[in-house]
């Protein structure tokens, strides 16, 4: 873009620029009572205002936090941009967090401001307020149920906002000044971690973070003041920070707010963005839905999209990478687009999504696959709250779905002797509030950052590989690398297996325990007129053994390719006679593989794996929902799986 | 006809608050008999505009029949109501609804291949001038007409929670929504009075807790009169602010909820004496 950019320092300066630029463009649009309700940047300026001058009039001083709860809504968005005219630091946080965990973040911070949405949040604030010192003022958008509330501490949105524009005069001068002051070292805004490691850290962004980020990645993608975003995901996480605030203050395009979470996707569809970003599983969720649509319609359509997809799966990502195509590809696929994913993008809300981004897991080569063939732009990119969102991602033309692509503009990465990623940037983070040694732990004197996570750059591409976290990582017996997650996560891909732990750490060979997806498995059973009484009964099903052992012969085949994890390869393997669960350890709430546990949980199984033995009876001891205990015993095969020879020089090297 | 009742009260405050008017509705010593069988013997109790009125009671006790004389759907052959300080001539439902009362009902009664959003506009109807013509036709005063109905109708889909199933044909939604809407649908016609049957009948314990905050809600944001029957006892002592006790189509209590819950009559309808 062609501007100055010595004035543009801060939020509340970009928002001034926006309202003299694009003061007639729209800039937040939200559903509400059914109709797309729609604020220019002029007028989002004047709400801003408002705002900030009623945070003065109730005595908000700099560096005060203002913490803001809720779902996405253009006012709680004014309202950071209102904090930051103030001087004092927005602290969006999760919504869904109960009481408790809230009441931590609202003391860590000493948040004197509260701004929330309705009646809940309010609640949960009383619930709370008297362990929190510094907490004086709450705002609420909503009133509806508030009426008999002690209102001596709590004030509704708009009131302020009135509060604000009637003592204009008076505050006007010292809103001004303050703005004035913000620099690019000012504090921009503060998140909290999400903390599945211990308490939630705040991570401090600057100015200089947030926009400098923004500039970047916009020009990467050229995104333009005319591009459309759907703000669905929590205003706590970093990238609705920097996509919702951070990209669209720099560019001027528009924020739009879904009416409610659960209309999200009608709403997606009616405002088609042109600029989007989703978690994997929100992809895999649509195309499932999708799937089934399709099971359920007539046979010529079902013939039609399979046809059809079947073209797209053949030529579509080359066609949307700029590679040469066959003119009967071409034409197939234009008759493809007409047909069946014009079509199908409009149901999906995708039809003007011209950058689309996936990140936060791994995601399926044959799901990403399908997006990039409809004609989707979809890419993937790498990155965390620490580092402004953006560590490395994909350009346009160098798509793939196993690697995360190059660095970022300005973001420098390196890859340490132990595998771990490490970067450093103009939107690496200034500390964690009042935490100097988590600080210290995480950026070191010359600014990099580690990120816990192992990966690589393959040779020929420059793009980033990430295998495992770092702590994961380990060596085989031969000196090769081991990473667990690399091969679980590519096993994981197959519907029918729901769980893999792989073992190989110090050994000469990898093994794995499988557990099966009740549902995927049982329909098939179901179809083939399988009988079985249990789970253990269908673990052990030989012909659902021969099913999992291909899939993990044709994993083997593909991480053969690998040069640097090829002695990954599963040798041996078993399907666990139980889930691993929550309620026995095994895995952590949020469904993530403990491997030590597990390790010593089911070391006769290990054991067993490595010793040649072709079965194994076992215990073990299982926790029932209510907490009694019990124990299930089983003998359960052992297989063997082929693997592709190496060639040796590689896996020496 | 329109003599003056004579035992206006005018109102009182409640435990938390709330200041609440003088008599809206009075039944005087109503009597219901179908055939041989009375259903209402000789009740005579009265709603105050502004607060939260329920009638409680055992299976059969003719809470049901009650709210119906009250909606103008039974006459009773015994007794006056006197509704806004007059007394009420025997009247048909739909002229009751004019009036300002609106109701929902025990087993749901929606237009199940209709919208909810449909489902709701119907319970505007009362409020609509164009003729059935003009509605048609819709072309000027119609249309006009529509949208503004239209607005008020988004108000209530807002202020329920139910944006997502605007477009969703009644049929296909769980009963709890079901509920929701058609609590939605007496609420278009902006009623004074409402009469809610049983609102959280066949409710999970979330469900009820969304209806009873979507209830004081109503009450709070509209100052609308609740009268409302329920059998789950949590439920009616938490939010309404006087209980009618009926048993065998008698009134065997009356007051606020803790004055009903030492009532000994109460005690033994509930649980001293069965009355399987």
């Amino acid at each position: 873009m062609a501007q100055s950019n010595a004035a543009l320092e801060s939020i509340p300066a970009l928002l001034a620029r926006n309202a003299a630029m694009f003061g007639d463009k729209a800039a937040y649009r939200e559903k509400e009572y059914g109709i797309w309700q729609r604020w220019n940047w002029g007028e989002v300026a004047g709400e801003v205002e408002a705002l900030a001058l009623g945070f003065l009039n109730l005595g908000i001083h700099e560096g005060d936090f203002v913490a803001i709860i809720g779902r996405n809504r253009p006012y709680f968005y004014w309202a950071m941009a209102a904090a930051q005219s103030v001087g004092a630091i927005p602290v969006p946080m999760y919504q869904e967090q109960n009481a408790e965990e809230m009441a931590y973040v609202l003391g860590h911070c000493g948040a004197r401001f509260v701004v929330v949405e309705d009646q809940e949040q309010v609640d949960k604030v009383i619930d709370v307020q008297d362990e929190l010192h510094q907490f004086e003022h709450m705002i609420y958008i909503d009133p509806r149920g508030l009426r008999k509330y002690d209102h001596r501490r709590m004030h509704q949105f708009s009131h302020i906002q009135e509060q604000g524009r009637a003592a204009r005069d008076e505050f006007l001068p010292e809103l001004k000044a303050r703005i004035e002051r913000l620099n690019l070292d000012s504090i921009c805004v503060m998140l909290y971690t999400s903390g599945t490691t211990g308490k939630p850290k705040g991570v401090v962004l600057s100015n200089r973070n947030i926009i400098t980020t923004a500039q970047n990645s916009c020009e990467f993608d050229n995104l333009g003041p005319g591009e459309d975003v759907l703000a669905y995901l929590p205003m706590a996480w970093v990238g609705d920070f920097i996509f919702s605030i951070g990209q669209a203050y720099w560019t001027g395009f528009c924020v739009n707010c879904p009416e409610s979470p659960e209309t999200m996707m009608t709403d997606l569809r009616e405002i088609g963005p042109t600029y989007y970003f989703a978690p994997p599983r929100f992809f895999e969720g649509q195309l499932t839905s999708v799937m089934i649509r399709m099971e359920d319609s007539g046979r010529f359509k079902k013939w039609l999209f399979d046809k059809f997809m079947g073209v797209a799966r053949k030529y579509g990502s080359d066609i949307l990478a700029g590679k040469s195509v066959g003119l009967k590809g071409r034409i197939s696929y234009a008759l493809g687009n007409l047909f069946i994913y014009a079509p199908l993008k409009n149901t999906l809300g995708l039809s003007r999504v011209r950058v689309g981004y996936t990140a936060g897991e791994a995601i399926g080569p044959e799901l990403f696959e399908f997006y990039r063939s409809l004609g989707i732009n979809l890419k993937q990119l790498y990155g965390q709250t620490e580092a402004t969102v953006y560590i490395t991602q994909q350009p346009d033309n160098d798509v793939r779905s196993d690697t995360v692509g190059v660095p970022s503009p300005g973001v420098e990465v390196a890859i340490r002797d132990n595998g771990e990623v490490y970067y450093r940037s103009p939107g690496v983070f200034v500390e964690y509030y009042n935490n100097p040694d988590s600080t210290a732990d995480t950026k070191d004197a010359e600014g990099w950052v580690a990120t816990g996570d192992a990966g690589y750059f393959e040779k020929d591409t420059g793009q980033l590989r990430i295998i495992d976290r770092a702590k994961d990582v380990g060596k085989m017996a031969d000196g090769g690398m081991f990473a667990p997650k690399f091969v679980e996560n590519k096993l994981k891909f197959f519907p029918d297996i729901l769980e893999v732990v792989v073992f190989g750490a110090g050994r000469d060979m990898c093994t794995a325990f499988v557990n099966i997806d009740l549902t995927a498995v049982g329909s098939w059973a179901e179809r083939n007129n399988v009988a079985y009484a249990s789970y253990q009964e269908l673990a052990g099903h030989p012909e659902v053994y021969s099913t999992i052992a291909e899939h993990l012969e044709e994993v083997n085949k593909s991480v053969a390719q690998d040069e640097m994890l090829s002695g990954c390869q599963i040798s041996r393997f078993l399907i666990l006679h139980k889930e691993l669960d929550a309620d026995d350890g095994e895995l952590t709430r949020t469904r993530k593989v403990r491997r030590k546990i597990i390790g010593e949980k089911y070391s006769d199984l290990i054991d067993a794996l490595y010793s040649g033995k072709s079965e194994i009876y076992t215990e073990t001891e299982v926790t029932y929902e209510d907490g009694r205990k019990g124990s299930i015993t089983a003998t359960l095969e052992i297989r063997d799986v082929p693997v592709v020879p190496v060639n040796q020089k590689v896996a020496a090297e | 006809m329109n003599e003056m009742t004579e035992n206006s009260t005018v109102g009182y405050m409640t435990d938390d608050g709330r200041q609440i008017g003088g008599t809206m509705m009075e039944m005087k010593n109503i009597t219901l008999r179908f055939g041989g069988v009375v259903a209402i013997e000789d009740i005579s109790f009265d709603i105050h505009e502004g607060e939260i009125r329920a009638i409680i009671g055992p299976n059969g006790a003719g809470k049901s029949s009650m709210l119906n004389v009250i909606s103008g759907f039974y006459n009773p052959q015994e007794g006056e109501v006197w509704f806004h300080g007059s007394k009420r001539p025997a009247m048909r439902p739909y002229q009751v609804a004019q009036q300002g009362v609106a109701r929902t009902f025990q087993n749901i009664a929606l237009f199940k291949g209709m919208s909810t959003l449909d489902n709701i506009m119907t319970g505007r109807l009362t409020k609509m001038d164009v003729g059935m013509i003009g509605q048609a036709m819709w072309w000027g005063k119609a249309a006009k007409e529509e949208a503004e109905h239209r607005e008020r109708v988004e108000e209530i889909i807002d202020f329920l929670e139910i944006q997502a199933i605007r477009k969703t044909p009644v049929g296909r939604l769980p009963y709890g929504m079901q509920k929701r809407v058609e609590l939605g649908r007496a609420l278009a016609a902006e009623p004074k009075l409402l009469l809610l049957d049983e609102p959280m009948a066949g409710m999970n314990v979330e469900e009820k807790e969304d209806m009873s905050r979507f209830i004081l809600d109503v009450n709070d944001e509209f100052g609308t009169t609740i009268a409302l029957i329920e059998h789950d006892m949590g439920v009616v002592m938490d939010i309404s602010d006087r209980v009618v006790v009926m048993d065998y189509g008698k009134k065997i209590g009356d007051g606020t909820p803790a004055e009903v819950l030492a009532n000994q009559d109460v005690i033994d309808a509930y649980l001293g004496v069965s009355n399987d």
